[in-house]
């Protein structure tokens, strides 16, 4: 895979969508392909983070640990943007992500401090990520009126 | 041994001082020289007179009884003996100008030598008030020209004054007149010269000031470099510059306006002389006082008698001048309270130890007059006693832990150890028996085994296998220069004080004391990374093949590791790697001539040549433009001096125009064909594309049509490397034998490890310590990481691995006392406490005084002492201690 491939993906995802193409090949450039075997994890709940995974092929399973151990909470496929949260404001890890499938999980590594400069470097970027961030309020604002109104009725 | 006492002030002291013989002879040399010099003078008279006007002779004429000659022949005899006269005369001169040289160039010696003993016996304190900005120049270049000044401080001015005096001699005997017309103009000379020079003097010591601190500055601009950058105040340092030099240019050309006045006055006078010649010896002549013959000989001889007039003019300033540099030179190295000269005398072995307690009676230190760092202290410590000394920074604990090392000396009170006098052990005894780490330990610029080792080097132990007549000569001429006269290539290192006999045992007793602090690990991994010489050490590199071949096993064997599976990419001849780049697959081997290297590979005629007969040439620049385009793509938003340009980029910043006006200008036509393009152009194509990882970067450029051709031009370049004249310059990658220009770990990966596995680098680093334990390598390895080199003042080490080597330095020779100070401040405080509880087993009986940032550490210490404002403040054990309301109490609150 070349890093027009790698270009190609990041477009798809939404956060990164409206970027200009040469900014999102700077960041592919950037950015580490690596690959993991199935059941190896990429992060841990509570790690620090440093870093958010594009996925570009296989599967990736989202874990929380519960009183009951570990519990699949969702799982992420091909150009789905995974740790995202932790890139863009200092939390530690909400969940744990681990290469799931039959397949080795390909994903592109986005340094947070990378993506940092890249957005100091570029304050377009950073408008079109906060347009995007915005779009995912309202949408989980919608989500949680339709939830409370779906209680009282 | 090889000292001078106090150092003369006086240059001519200085230099009479030793050389009061040679300085006898040259005297002597010169007194004979002048009875041929005045044969030199006389004969042209008489070769003038007798020889070719026949005066008052009478031909035949016979020659020292024994044979007879006519005028022509009596005039080929007088020559003859001018020839000689002249010939001895030379000879001498020839043989003084030697004996003077030897002279100026073992004073100079022995004038640097002294410096330098002096700045190894400085007060510490004193080295907060020099720079090496400072002492630097003074030592090198300063001396250097006073050095051929001190050859001819007596010399000089006896063989010239000499010879202006025969040169007298002979005017007054051919007549009076003539001479006193000849001397006449000397005194006013002689009057005025001195007068000029004074400001000049006085101009000359300026300069030196003036120079010397801006050489501190120049220091200052380096050490504060980050301030100088952070602050932005790059243009308060430049007019700061502008200033000194406009300071110093001015001083300069005042002096040579002077000079050059002097100059002047001086030519202008000499060259008046022969006026009174023409006028009073024609008169002379015209008269029938003088004759001819003696006109032109005393004419001839005033035109000698400049050169010597003029030396000795030179020589007045010259005096001057290298006076005045020596007295601002010697000025700096006689600071007080220097260390005494005694306690640098090489004592007799074996050293008495320092196994005693300690005792500090009324013991005060003080910086200078107002500042004292320790009142009346005392204490004994027991021998083998762990004591913490505690207490805030400079309330004295870190000025105890250095007087106790002796890097200050009491100003009151007394220090003993045992019946010993601590402050008159000899600096040899002292480094025997006692370690020290101070919180900035330095390190010398060899490997880490010589750093350890330091501590072991008070005297030569044995002589050198190789030392032969011509050292002993050599040591010979050293002494007579007032040098220490011991051979640097002696065997230095005392192994027994490490407890081991020799060389090869004390890598083991590094290791295990390595181990203690804390930086086994460290060294093991500076093996990993570094090289050994198959031809020095045949079993090392043996053993790393037997590795590679165990590490081979474990990725592909019958019983391979899964776990490393797809983790490393191997070294196969006939194949392409994507994990490391073009150019390392193209020569398929590690470069060992530097032009082979990545960076400038593209520039290298032979390899060029190479990939023209293959056919790659054009390719690689068409890839070259394509990288360069991506590049310029890529970067071209970014502002120069970004960090990714750093990081990311295969152009720097300041390049990319560069690059962008190079792609424009070899763009090839419709049909395809790239224009013509220069060589520079072509080197610097070709040069990006070189670089590139295929795993890593992903341009999509490297296709396997390409790598087909890759591994033909690989061939074709082991062809063109591998034997003939062009051989030895590249180490080729071959399974079966050992890479001497590659590090151990790529000896034994023999391929790369892959991009984009996670955590590869983690997983074949532990899998690779499996093979090199199981094979029993790990101490080879170690030895290598020993022979690592830190660094000028340790720069290739982190500031922990600084301080724990320092540890170790210390440790290693099993010192009887062991004083830290504040020595393990940088590290965090887990690996803290690891270290110290490492240093303080390893001490085993040895008494330790440590003094500590972190009073909490002192736990650890059988007793604790408490330093404020200089005094001891509480002292006890610390579980008694903590249970007070009192300083230890107070400390540990904060």
């Amino acid at each position: 895979m070349s890093i027009k491939e790698e270009t190609d993906a990041l477009k798809r995802i939404p956060l990164f969508s409206k970027l200009d193409p040469a900014k999102l090949k700077l960041l592919a450039f950037m950015s580490q392909r690596l690959s993991y075997e199935p059941g190896q994890a990429i992060f841990a709940q509570g790690d620090a983070g440093d870093a958010a995974y594009i996925v570009l092929d296989g599967e990736a399973a989202v874990l929380i640990d519960t009183n009951a151990g570990p519990t699949e909470i969702a799982r992420t496929g091909k150009h789905e943007i995974v740790g995202e949260i932790a890139i863009l404001c200092e939390v530690p890890r909400t969940a744990t992500v681990r290469a799931a499938g039959d397949n080795p999980l390909v994903c592109l590594k986005i340094e947070k401090d990378d993506f940092m400069a890249l957005v100091n470097e570029f304050p377009s970027m950073g408008l079109e990520i906060m347009r995007e961030l915005a779009r995912r309020i309202v949408k989980t604002n919608a989500q949680l009126r339709n939830a409370m109104a779906a209680k009282t009725a | 041994m090889g000292g001078s006492g106090d150092i003369d002030r006086n240059i001519f002291r200085f230099v009479i001082r030793f050389s009061v013989k040679e300085t006898a002879l040259v005297c002597l040399l010169v007194a004979a020289a002048q009875a041929f010099y005045y044969v030199t003078l006389d004969l042209p008279k008489n070769i003038m007179n007798q020889g070719i006007q026949g005066h008052g002779i009478k031909f035949p004429k016979e020659i020292l009884g024994w044979f007879s000659v006519d005028q022509i022949g009596y005039l080929l005899w007088l020559c003859l003996l001018f020839f000689l006269a002249v010939l001895v005369n030379g000879a001498v001169k020839q043989y003084i100008n030697s004996l003077k040289g030897k002279l100026g160039e073992r004073l100079l010696r022995r004038l640097r030598y002294s410096l330098v003993e002096r700045i190894l016996r400085f007060p510490i304190p004193h080295f907060r008030k020099v720079s090496s900005g400072e002492l630097i120049p003074m030592v090198t270049s300063e001396v250097e020209q006073i050095g051929g000044f001190m050859g001819d401080a007596f010399v000089q001015p006896l063989m010239q004054a000499g010879m202006l005096l025969t040169i007298a001699l002979f005017l007054f005997m051919q007549n009076p007149v003539m001479g006193f017309a000849a001397i006449s103009l000397f005194p006013f000379q002689a009057y005025i010269v001195p007068m000029l020079q004074k400001r000049v003097k006085a101009l000359g010591k300026e300069r030196v000031r003036a120079v010397r601190k801006v050489s501190e500055r120049i220091g200052e601009t380096v050490g504060g470099i980050h301030e100088v950058r952070t602050n932005g105040t790059a243009s308060w340092e430049r007019a700061d510059y502008t200033e000194r030099f406009g300071t110093i240019f001015r001083i300069r050309f005042d002096i040579y306006q002077r000079k050059s006045l002097v100059k002047f006055i001086n030519n202008f006078l000499s060259q008046c002389a022969p006026l009174l010649f023409y006028s009073i010896g024609g008169y002379l002549v015209i008269q029938g006082q003088l004759s001819l013959g003696a006109l032109v000989a005393a004419l001839s001889a005033h035109k000698d008698m400049t050169a010597p007039w003029k030396e000795l003019l030179d020589y007045y300033q010259q005096a001057q001048d290298a006076q005045q540099k020596y007295e601002q030179v010697v000025e700096q190295f006689r600071p007080e309270q220097m260390l005494p000269e005694a306690l640098h005398e090489l004592p007799a072995d074996p050293a008495p130890g320092l196994a005693g307690d300690i005792a500090l009676a009324g013991l005060s230190v003080a910086e200078d007059a107002q500042t004292k760092l320790l009142e009346s202290v005392s204490l004994t410590i027991p021998h083998g006693a762990k004591v913490a000394l505690v207490g805030a920074a400079g309330g004295g604990r870190e000025a105890l832990a250095m007087t106790l090392a002796r890097l200050y000396l009491p100003s009151s009170g007394t220090l003993r150890v045992g019946e010993q006098d601590l402050t008159r052990l000899p600096d040899a005894h002292l480094g025997a028996s006692m370690g020290y780490v101070g919180p900035g330990a330095y390190h010398f610029s060899t490997s880490v085994r010589d750093n350890l080792a330091y501590g072991l080097r008070q005297r030569p132990v044995s002589a050198s296998e190789k030392h032969n007549a011509a050292r002993t000569r050599w040591l010979a001429e050293a002494a007579r220069a007032g040098n220490l006269p011991l051979d640097i290539e002696d065997n230095w290192i005392d192994y027994s004080r490490a407890g081991v006999a020799n060389a090869e045992q004390f890598d083991g007793i590094a290791a295990r004391v390595l181990e203690r602090v804390d930086l086994a690990e460290d060294v093991f991994l500076f093996g990993l990374r570094g090289r050994v010489d198959p031809r020095a050490k045949p079993a090392v590199a043996e053993a790393i093949l037997a590795a590679r071949a165990a590490f081979r096993e474990r990725l592909a064997g019958p019983q391979a590791d899964a776990a490393l599976k797809g983790l490393i990419e191997s070294f196969d001849p006939t194949r392409y790697n994507d994990n490391a780049t073009l150019a390392e697959n193209l020569l398929f081997g590690t470069p060992i001539d530097p032009a082979f290297e990545v960076d400038v590979l593209a520039e290298q005629p032979d390899f060029l040549a190479v990939l023209q007969k293959q056919g790659m040439a054009d390719e690689l620049i068409a890839m070259g433009r394509q990288v360069a385009e991506t590049m310029v793509e890529l970067f071209a938003g970014l502002p120069a001096g970004h960090e990714f340009f750093d990081r990311f980029s295969f152009i720097a910043a300041d390049d990319l125009p560069t690059f962008q006006a190079i792609v424009a200008r070899t763009a090839p036509d419709e049909s395809g064909k790239l224009p013509a393009i220069s060589d520079e152009d072509r080197a610097r194509l070709i040069g990006l594309p070189l670089k590139l990882v295929n795993a890593r970067h992903r341009l999509g450029l490297i296709t396997p049509d390409f790598k087909g051709r890759v591994l033909q031009t690989r061939a074709a370049i082991h062809d063109a490397f591998g034997k003939g004249p062009a051989a030895g310059k590249i180490a080729f990658f071959d399974p079966e034998s050992y890479n001497a220009a590659a590090a151990i770990q790529d000896n034994i990966l023999f391929g790369r490890v892959a991009y984009g596995q996670a955590k590869a680098q983690a997983i074949v680093g532990k899998a690779m310590r499996e093979v090199l334990d199981t094979l029993g390598l790990r101490e080879r390895v170690f030895e290598v990481g020993l022979d690592f080199q830190v660094g000028v003042g340790g720069s290739r080490l982190t500031p922990a691995q600084r301080q724990k080597l320092a540890l170790a330095r210390a440790l290693v020779k099993r010192p009887e006392i062991l004083v830290l100070n504040d020595a393990l401040a940088v590290l965090d405080s887990s690996t803290q406490v690891k270290t110290l509880d490492g240093a303080l087993s390893a001490a085993g009986s040895a008494t330790v005084v440590a003094a500590l940032a972190d009073a909490a550490l002192a736990a650890k210490f059988d007793r604790v002492v408490v330093l404020a404002d200089g005094r001891v403040a509480q002292d006890g054990r610390y579980g008694e201690l903590i249970e007070q309301d009192g300083p230890l109490k107070e400390l540990l609150a904060h």
